[in-house]
């Protein structure tokens, strides 16, 4: 247990003193939010009805940019080795280091999301809920791109192939991600039942992931 | 399928079975082109358009069971380690990419005069494609690892997480599009079609079927031989290596 704590505190530290890695998310998760308008026009009605889509893209594409970060550097300086031959089984491995990169950068790109909401006219009303549906979304991100991290890992280009093999993967989160926002913005629709499934998604990608992950983790460390 | 894992019997297979296959092939088109452009009758309501299902539909189906059997191949790879299974898993995913590909280009076709667009969110659509993506995803996979056995692997992981997925992705759509369409404007339940125009839809989604088995087949072959032809040009500089030193 203590080695899991260990490994949990050393990656979130990794990730917050390399040189800018949740930075670069956040900001990238900025200049897409902020660039939107830009294209679509300043009409504000427009924008606080389309607000939910542009916060959950923006911030899936921002948390794809850093999730090839889970594990390239222990695999680049060989300590990856040593962790698939210690003591703790390589799923948990795995799954550790999924739950460090979304405490590192799914959180802050959450605490950030409101704030985009603000340039978007998102209704206050809808704050709330853009939080919670966040939170409950954000684990499945984390730990899907973990599976996309370690299948592409030490590949050229692995950053944009990356990118075409996981955000296939995305599609229920966001739909059921939006869902639980647009009816503050658009209808009466209850926001339970998208929270819920997005909750289910978050809980099923944590138990599943790490087993694909560490998979394809084996192959290749082989 | 032990008898199988030997390449050697798996080729003479294929090389017994492939004209065969081809004769079938040929005739089951030719029918089932004949019976859907000459006897189906045009439908009372999108008139000579619907002709467009007997290609559309059929190419949907196999586009479904090309992933299918990336999965059980999957399974071959990853549990049992069957040497044909990567083979199959690799050959079938461009194969099924094509159908999914001819699936959404039918149906953006038949869309313009039933929609008067040529691309609608439709569930069934939007499905398709997110399909068609997941199959580039696989290819593009295998592409990128240079040595075989890892992309095996690999893609073999990948197209389990996606066979996980799809139903999950395929509830997600259908759950999206009644929010933002209530109602479609096009609907194909099976009940509602016409004897007349189902015989052939049959026919065409058999030949589909036969030309899917078939070019899986030649595909298989010619990979396995591919591998054969690298593994002696390997050889073949480590003698030449080897006399050097």
């Amino acid at each position: 247990m203590s080695t899991v704590r260990a490994l949990l505190v050393r990656d979130i530290k990794l990730a917050w003193r390399e040189g800018g890695a949740v930075g670069v998310a956040l900001g990238f998760y900025l200049i897409v939010v902020a660039i939107t308008p830009l294209g679509l026009g300043p009409d504000l009605n427009l924008l606080a009805r389309i607000a939910p889509g542009i916060l959950w893209v923006g911030l899936l594409l921002a948390a794809l940019l850093s999730a090839g970060r889970i594990f390239e550097n222990d695999y680049e300086d060989g300590t990856l080795d040593v962790l698939a031959t210690g003591p703790v089984p390589l799923p948990v491995v795995a799954g550790v280091k999924c739950l460090a990169h979304w405490l590192s950068t799914g959180i802050p790109l959450v605490v950030l999301a409101p704030v985009l909401g603000l340039l978007l006219n998102l209704p206050m009303g809808a704050f709330p809920s853009l939080v919670l549906a966040m939170l409950a979304g954000t684990p499945a991100v984390s730990f899907i791109a973990g599976i996309g991290a370690s299948l592409t890992l030490g590949l050229r280009r692995s950053g944009l192939l990356l990118a075409l093999l996981v955000i296939p993967l995305y599609v229920p989160i966001l739909i059921f991600g939006v869902s639980a926002v647009t009816p503050y913005v658009s209808g009466p629709n209850s926001v339970w039942p998208p929270f819920l499934i997005l909750c289910a998604l978050s809980l099923a990608s944590v138990v599943l992931a790490p087993i694909a992950a560490a998979a394809a983790l084996r192959t290749a460390l082989r | 399928m032990i008898s199988l894992a030997n390449p050697t019997r798996f080729l003479s297979l294929v090389d017994r079975v492939v004209p065969w296959l081809s004769a079938v092939v040929v005739i089951l088109l030719g029918v089932g082109l004949y019976l859907s452009l000459f006897v189906a009758p045009p439908d009372y309501q999108q008139g000579e358009t619907v002709k467009i299902m007997f290609v559309h539909v059929p190419a949907a189906w196999l586009s479904m069971l090309g992933y299918t059997l990336i999965a059980i191949a999957a399974l071959g790879t990853l549990i049992w380690r069957h040497p044909l299974a990567d083979v199959a898993a690799k050959t079938a995913a461009p194969i099924g990419a094509t159908f999914a590909f001819i699936a959404l280009v039918t149906g953006s076709l038949w869309g313009k005069p039933m929609w008067g667009t040529y691309w609608v969110w439709d569930a069934r659509l939007t499905s398709m494609l997110i399909l068609f993506l997941l199959y580039l995803g696989l290819i593009a996979l295998w592409q990128a690892i240079d040595e075989p056995g890892r992309a095996g692997r690999a893609a073999a992981i990948l197209g389990l997480v996606g066979a996980i997925n799809i139903p999950i992705i395929k509830f997600s759509v259908d759950w999206w599009n009644t929010l933002h369409q209530p109602e479609s404007v096009f609907r194909m339940g099976g009940p509602t079609i016409d004897p007349s125009l189902l015989t052939p839809l049959f026919v065409m989604a058999a030949a589909f079927t036969a030309l899917f088995v078939l070019l899986h087949l030649i595909a298989m072959r010619a990979e396995i031989l591919r591998r054969r032809v690298h593994a002696l040009q390997q050889t073949q500089v480590e003698h030449a290596a080897l006399a050097e030193a």
